[in-house]
């Protein structure tokens, strides 16, 4: 299965990844291999297989209502590599 | 023997009877630290300081290990020590939380001896894909020590700790476990918390104890398990004293051994050893018989779409706003994509890669919903045997620790190294490794167990009265 140098790029946009023009040729036939291996999971029939997410049975998990302590604004934006108190700040988004 | 080289039970034992000072024991895992860590370079932080402030703490109290020194895999969170997944996008991140399991290790008196290393989020089986070193296995400096807990296992087999945690998620305890000569313990999905460990797959993910014997490990699986409210998928099941149970007969255990697991690609060493041991058990009492996983062969593919997957959404969350490094831009979009470029290492971009394009429109029902379906087939292998037998038993990896560089540039080949140990998350079941011999070049052997769902007690007990048995754990290697 043959994974273009375009469908890299889209990949990449995707994935919010910039590559080099290296790492493009690199992904390319690197994601080409591992897709063909990984193509011999059409050798089973599933047509009537159930699909596992998990493994243990999980249904929905409750606790009671009631308030816990949590972090507060300092040490939640202490890692934070811009603030501006009490908010994260990113380069500007609308012209 | 060095003190270094001890076991938890071992040090407990020392200190009790007054033979062994809490002091004396830091100071020689430290003096120990100073002489090989060059060589071995398993840490990516060492915690002196914060080490001896906790023996301060823990000296006097009776928590079940006072005063025993740990190494932490640096993708477990420990409030207020660097927590890097050995990844340039984390350097500087420093947790505001403490993770469940070092919570629970702290209340019985532990002291943190320093962050492992490990291949970046975990992704790798060799510690090369670590951000800013390779570790190197103490038997032979030239080869990798597994990964991605390499940077664990090697500080257990060098002495550099009594024990340590990992995590693993296709392998990433039992597989460096087995190249280094210690026992690795990945317990069954849902037994220990994940709460604080850095999310690679969620759905595979377990954190387990690295310890130089079985005794050890059933120890720190008491003290780390259990029903956590901050993690939804811990089990709220019942733990039990895994340390008092494990020379509890093991005559009426059923052994299975799956053909497809002696395949082409098992070096002939690795073969020799794990069948001797087959043979050995037998002779204490478990019964033997063959068994089949069907599905085996297609464990690897189906783990690699649906691991990759769970990446490319769980990294999503590293874009440069609310921890770790940034690019600057004046473009956000730009930014996330220069921060994410110089963020991550080639490995852990491939895997994003194939992952978003796995769950990219048009490609999601060819792969990753057949991967889940041949998931489901995986598990009822596994369902079937354990109506047979009451564990299986194969060897932990094809060939012994391969040299530094060997793999690194065929991706394919670096992830069907980990043919033996995938399938177990899978399932997500509980499976350990232990020594089980030595190939010809002096490098460790290690031997699977894996166990039903919530059911470590069993293989606790055949990897402890198999470990007594012969003499292969004790060796140490010639640092």
């Amino acid at each position: 299965m043959r994974i273009s140098r375009e469908e890299v790029e889209h990949i990449a946009l995707l994935a919010r990844l910039r590559l080099t023009d290296e790492e493009k040729d690199l992904y390319s036939e690197q994601l080409s291999n591992i897709l063909d291996y990984i193509e011999k999971l059409n050798e089973l029939d599933t047509s009537h297989v159930e699909p596992t997410s998990h493994v243990i049975p999980i249904s929905n998990v409750f606790r009671e209502d009631t308030p816990v302590e949590s972090l507060g604004v300092d040490e939640a934006l202490g890692n934070a590599p811009d603030r501006s108190d009490p908010f994260y700040r990113v380069p500007r988004i609308i012209e | 023997m060095e003190l270094y080289n001890s076991g938890i039970i071992e040090a407990l034992d020392l200190m009790d009877s007054g033979e062994v000072s809490p002091e004396e024991l830091l100071d020689a895992v430290f003096q120990r630290i100073n002489s090989v860590e060059d060589k071995v370079k398993a840490f990516v932080t060492v915690t002196k300081d914060r080490a001896y402030e906790m023996l301060d703490e823990a000296k006097g109290e009776r928590g079940a290990l006072r005063c025993i020194p740990l190494a932490i895999k640096d993708n477990i969170c420990i409030r207020g020590i660097p927590t890097t997944c050995s990844s340039r996008i984390l350097k500087n991140f420093i947790p505001p939380y403490e993770s469940t399991v070092t919570k629970r290790l702290k209340e019985e008196g532990y002291l943190l001896v320093g962050k492992t290393n490990l291949d970046e989020f975990a992704m790798g089986s060799s510690t090369e894909n670590s951000g800013f070193h390779t570790t190197r296995n103490p038997w032979a400096t030239d080869r990798v020590p597994g990964g991605s807990s390499g940077g664990s296992t090697a500080a257990v087999a060098a002495g550099e700790c009594l024990a340590a945690l990992g995590s693993d998620t296709g392998g990433s305890i039992r597989q460096p476990a087995a190249f280094c000569g210690v026992v690795g313990l990945k317990p069954t999905y849902g037994r220990v918390s994940r709460f604080g460990l850095v999310a690679f797959a969620s759905s595979l993910d377990q954190i387990g104890p690295i310890t130089k014997n079985v005794a050890d490990a059933a120890l720190l699986l008491g003290i780390i398990s259990g029903h956590d409210p901050s993690d939804s998928t811990s089990a709220p099941l019942h733990v039990k004293d895994y340390t008092a149970l494990l020379s509890e007969g093991i005559r009426d255990i059923k052994v299975g051994i799956p053909k497809e697991y002696f395949i082409e690609g098992l070096d002939p060493e690795v073969e020799s050893a794990v069948k001797d041991s087959i043979r050995h058990l037998g002779s204490l009492g478990c019964s033997v018989k063959e068994i089949s996983l069907p599905h085996t062969g297609y464990a690897v593919a189906t783990y690699y779409i649906l691991a990759t997957s769970e990446a490319s959404s769980n990294l999503a969350r590293y874009d440069g706003v609310k921890y770790g490094f940034r690019a600057e831009s004046k473009d956000l979009l730009e930014m996330y994509r220069e921060t994410r470029a110089q963020g991550f290492g080639a490995e852990v971009k491939r895997r994003i890669m194939l992952g978003t394009y796995a769950l990219s429109a048009g490609y999601y029902e060819a792969f990753y919903r057949k991967a889940q379906q041949v998931r489901t087939l995986i598990k009822e292998d596994f369902d079937n045997a354990f109506r047979e037998v009451d564990i299986i038993i194969t060897p932990t990896t094809p060939t012994t620790a391969f040299r530094i560089g060997e793999k690194i540039s065929d991706p394919l080949q670096m992830y069907l190294n980990d043919i033996f140990t995938i399938s177990v998350n899978l399932a997500g079941l509980p499976a350990i490794s232990i020594p089980c011999g030595f190939d010809s070049k002096g490098l460790p052997i290690g031997l699977q167990l894996i166990g039903r769902a919530f059911d470590e007690e069993s293989i606790l007990k055949v990897a402890h009265q198999y470990e007594q048995s012969t003499e292969w754990y004790k060796r140490r290697p010639p640092l």
